[in-house]
């Protein structure tokens, strides 16, 4: 390219000793379709003052080519008003730029000079080289229309090649002319630029209600006299076919001139729609702009308005553009905006009205990627300005309330079939309950309670009666965990500070700092306690011990299966006696010492720590204990090793910090002694393999877990424990279980199974990626304290006197073990 | 006016930013904490609502801007500059004058 100036364009300083001066200039613009008449008006409009001469090879001045369609069913006139001042030069076709005259030379031999050279000679429809292409049509101008009108009569059937955007509007115009009209498109759906396949087949459905025949997937073999062959043998009868299978740009002129032009054509320009000669530009679908060659309207109307604005001095740019398209064919809705893929997506799809609507956000779920929308494109005008910027609310909330949709359901419409639940039920509790959020109204109504598949409808259900459902953490982010933990992944950040600084206000409390904590923690794998993430950490995860009412911690060292040794049995029984610990066997099959002050946690772990045992994370959100039956080592129903898979699964989860607690456990049989459809995730053994169950829990609000595959091998089922925990820490809120995650779901356990078991987002790999790094970074906690004298400090009850006790924790006996005595409180009000 | 009696109790620098300590004064248990600025408070360590000596142990951070202590037991946050607690503000907890001199921490109490 070249460094001269703009006004060197518009004021050429040849040799030819022109006068200087816009005035004076001349402008020669070849081609004269919508383009063309885009850039004239745009010069005109700005008062250009020199000539300007427009020549076309058409017999009249450019039209609207988009409505082509109801020239044929209208007879409207499509052409644009030619703007005054402008030498048209019609049915003149350009043969040759001769770049070192300056002039261009036309089919009989005249020669037009120009000071500025536009090419806007547009695109030519691309016709496939099969056997009869002789006998097909185009669809591109109006005498491409008159001589389709011309074959149609007296004809009954008339086939498309193509199903884009084009090739239903040229169906359209057949059906028009009341022919029985099939369309042919080589991909496996319709308009396959704009929308994906379930949008296609929406789209389908719509077109073939129409009396339209879609043969999608297929390529076409020949065209006889009658009827078209298809590739795989069938033959549809057709006396008029019609190509509308893409289009090439009109390059040839630019080419024989040594313009410099793409390698798949179109002549290359700059930002400036300047080609490889800085005195010819080129607009429009001719032009190859950014690599990209532009069919639509808009973005060739922004070209030809850059181009006006170059020569007249200015220093606008044409910075590529979306090919968002929002368009009404054969009264079906069709829109596309921004990009066509995301790293997740949100649809909503009724194949009974024919709507179709998915939008793209990006992998941390905080802007809108695109969109594509079938059959009501009211997403499209809301959102398309959404586009690269974040979401202004949940990507579902969007498809229901954001495209203005109005979902103002009747009283009496059911809003969850599950339970039966009707809008006018759901806006009576939320009325007189004064409920303001989803947990609330599925308590009251039972609403979203089974599938979770209407939980987004109570959502609008509750904006609508004018509550504002927050999913901010708390006062120092306005975003919910798995939002934040997105931040945190995408952006790699690795301390508080720098979230809350970003993204947050304040300095944290006890709500967001321990749920950063534990983002960081299953992403980064740091040990809790290093620099800033001390901070963090509640005071469990602080001293790496469960705090008791009287301000004594409890010891739980990890027993894998609940499998011990009768020597570890004894460590840990004289470990209790020498420290004088309270001890109870707990529900998980491990061991629980009560009783101990800051100052000898490091005492006790140094003696567990020495015997092999290590940290069992019984203070910490993470994975607490696989428990299991004794399984077919011993058990004479036993059909599978349960303690060896449970700890084979504690082993690998051990450490792995999560929203809230996890617990597991594995049966040998169906007889589930381990009790594994309470937990988390349980595992029964079956003749074939392992059932997996998840979202169980004893607790507070019990509820059996559910299967979410069968007769699964060991290997397949850690794959796919593996995606479930990772699914589950990356999207669950602050201290949700799996159960009431599971149950927030949109979708449910379908659209669990869905995601982990059939990789429908496509995570699968990365979320077995992330828990492998895990499993390879683990280390035990507690024998990391004890080796780093720093994190040693801490542990001590007065920071001025080391080596004293707290005096105000005293005990007890009952039988026969320590019992702790409670201070009288003396509550001071003000 | 009496003028305050300084106890010297640890080093600043063993307080870890935005944690608390125990500090023994007197038979009096008095947590001191240091906030992200290196500002540094002291109050009561008894927890009102629990009975247990623990509110050195809790999550430090900011009400609205004020600075906090969530005890460890039930979360209840109170504030470091008044001792009065958010959740109930009729439970207060004792604060203490405290200073900095000589990167020594002092409480007054």
């Amino acid at each position: 390219m070249t460094n001269r100036r703009n006004e060197d364009v518009v004021m050429p300083a040849t040799a030819s000793g022109r006068a200087k001066g816009q005035g004076m200039s001349r402008v020669v613009v070849v081609g004269y379709g919508p383009t063309a008449h885009r850039f004239i008006e745009t010069m005109r409009s700005r008062g250009f003052a020199g000539s300007l001469t427009v020549i076309g090879e058409e017999p009249r001045p450019a039209y609207d080519r988009v409505a082509l369609t109801t020239y044929l069913t209208e007879d409207a006139s499509l052409e644009y008003a030619v703007p005054s001042g402008i030498t048209t030069r019609l049915s003149t076709r350009v043969t040759e730029i001769d770049r070192q005259a300056r002039e261009v030379v036309t089919l009989d031999g005249e020669r037009v000079p120009y000071d500025t050279l536009v090419l806007a000679t547009g695109s030519a429809p691309f016709v496939p080289p099969v056997p009869g292409r002789g006998r097909a049509f185009v669809y591109r101008t109006i005498d491409d229309l008159e001589a389709i009108r011309e074959a149609s009569l007296g004809s009954t059937h008339g086939v498309v090649v193509g199903g884009g955007l084009l090739g239903l509007e040229a169906a359209d115009a057949l059906r028009g002319l009341g022919l029985k009209t099939g369309i042919v498109e080589i991909a496996p759906w319709l308009m396959p630029r704009q929308v994906d396949e379930g949008g296609g087949s929406v789209l389908k459905g719509h077109i073939e209600s129409l009396g339209l025949e879609v043969h999608a997937g297929v390529m076409l073999q020949s065209i006889e006299a009658d009827t078209v062959l298809l590739a795989d043998g069938r033959a549809i009868p057709a006396e008029v076919v019609v190509f509308s299978a893409g289009i090439r740009p009109r390059d040839e002129l630019a080419r024989a001139a040594d313009l410099e032009v793409g390698e798949r054509g179109g002549i290359a320009v700059d930002a400036g729609m300047r080609t490889s000669d800085p005195s010819i530009y080129a607009i429009g679908e001719c032009a190859l702009a950014g690599g990209v060659v532009y069919g639509l309207v808009g973005p060739c109307n922004t070209m030809a308005e850059v181009a006006a604005d170059r020569i007249l001095g200015g220093s606008s740019t044409f910075g590529g553009s979306d090919l968002s398209t929002k368009l009404k064919l054969l009264g079906v809705e069709v829109a596309q905006f921004g990009a066509m893929e995301g790293a997740l997506d949100v649809t909503y799809m009724d194949p009974v009205a024919g709507v179709y609507k998915r939008l793209f956000v990006s992998d941390d779920a905080s802007t809108l990627l695109g969109g594509i929308c079938v059959g009501d494109a009211s997403p499209y005008t809301s959102l398309k300005g959404f586009v690269g910027k974040p979401l202004p609310a949940s990507p579902s909330d969007l498809l229901f309330t954001g495209g203005g949709l109005s979902l103002d359901l009747p009283d009496d419409a059911q809003v969850c079939s599950c339970n039966n639940i009707c809008a006018g039920t759901v806006r009576e509790a939320i009325a007189e309950q004064g409920l303001t959020d989803v947990p609330s109204i599925k308590k009251c109504t039972r609403a979203g309670t089974t599938c979770g598949s209407c939980v987004p409808m109570l959502k609008q259900l509750l904006e609508k009666s004018g509550v504002e459902v927050s999913k901010a953490l708390c006062e120092h982010f306005d975003y919910s965990r798995a939002e934040l933990f997105d931040i945190v992944r995408v952006r790699g950040i690795s301390t508080f500070s720098e979230l809350v600084s970003t993204v947050g206000t304040g300095r944290g409390c006890d709500i967001c700092k321990p749920a950063v904590a534990s983002i960081l923690a299953s992403l980064n794998g740091e040990h809790v306690l290093t620099g800033e993430l001390a901070a963090l950490q509640d005071t469990n995860d602080h001293f790496l011990a469960n705090i008791q009412k009287n301000g004594t911690y409890s010891v739980v060292p990890r027993i894998p299966g609940g499998e011990i040794t009768p020597d570890k049995l004894i460590v840990i029984g004289e470990v209790a006696r020498d420290f004088g610990l309270y001890t109870k066997i707990t529900g998980g099959q491990r061991i629980d010492l009560f009783g101990a002050r800051v100052e000898q946690l490091p005492q006790i772990w140094a003696r567990l720590v020495e015997a092999g045992f290590e940290s069992g994370h019984a203070y910490g959100k993470a994975l607490r204990t696989v428990k299991s039956c004794v399984g077919s080592t011993w058990c004479r129903y036993g059909v599978q090793d349960s303690v060896g898979l449970a700890i084979a699964l504690e082993q690998r989860y051990r450490g792995l910090r999560s929203p809230h607690k996890l617990k597991s456990a594995v049966s040998g049989c169906a007889r589930e002694c381990a009790e594994a459809r309470s937990k988390d995730f349980g595992i029964i053994a079956t003749e074939h393999g392992w059932n997996l169950y998840v979202a169980g829990n004893g607790g507070f609000k019990p509820r059996h877990a559910d299967l979410l595959v069968s007769d699964v091998p060991t290997d397949e089922l850690i794959r796919i424990i593996d995606r479930f925990l990772m699914f589950y820490i990356r999207t669950a809120d602050r201290l949700q279980r799996t159960s009431t995650w599971l149950e927030s779901l949109d979708g449910g356990l379908d659209y669990l199974r869905q995601v982990v078991v059939e990789d429908s987002l496509g995570l699968a790999s990365e979320l077995e990626a992330q828990m492998e790094r895990h499993v390879a970074g683990y280390f035990d906690e507690w024998r990391a304290v004890l080796d780093d004298p720093d994190k040693l400090r801490r542990f001590t009850s007065f920071v001025n006197a080391p080596g004293v006790p707290d005096p105000s924790i005293t005990f007890e006996t009952e039988r026969q073990q320590i019992k702790p005595v409670l201070i009288p409180l003396e509550v001071v009000r003000s | 006016m009496s003028t305050l009696t300084w106890t010297a109790v640890c080093a600043f620098d063993d307080l870890l930013p935005e944690r608390g300590a125990c500090a023994l004064v007197d038979g009096r248990q008095i947590a001191v904490f240091r906030d992200f600025d290196g500002a540094v408070y002291a109050i009561g360590n008894l927890d009102p609502f629990s009975g247990a000596n623990v509110l050195s142990r809790g999550i430090v951070g900011t009400r609205m801007g004020e600075p906090t202590v969530a005890s460890p037991m039930h979360k209840e946050v109170f504030s470091l500059v008044t001792g009065i607690c958010f959740d109930d503000p009729e439970v207060v907890v004792p604060t203490y004058p405290v200073q900095v001199r000589d990167g020594r921490v002092e409480i007054a109490a």
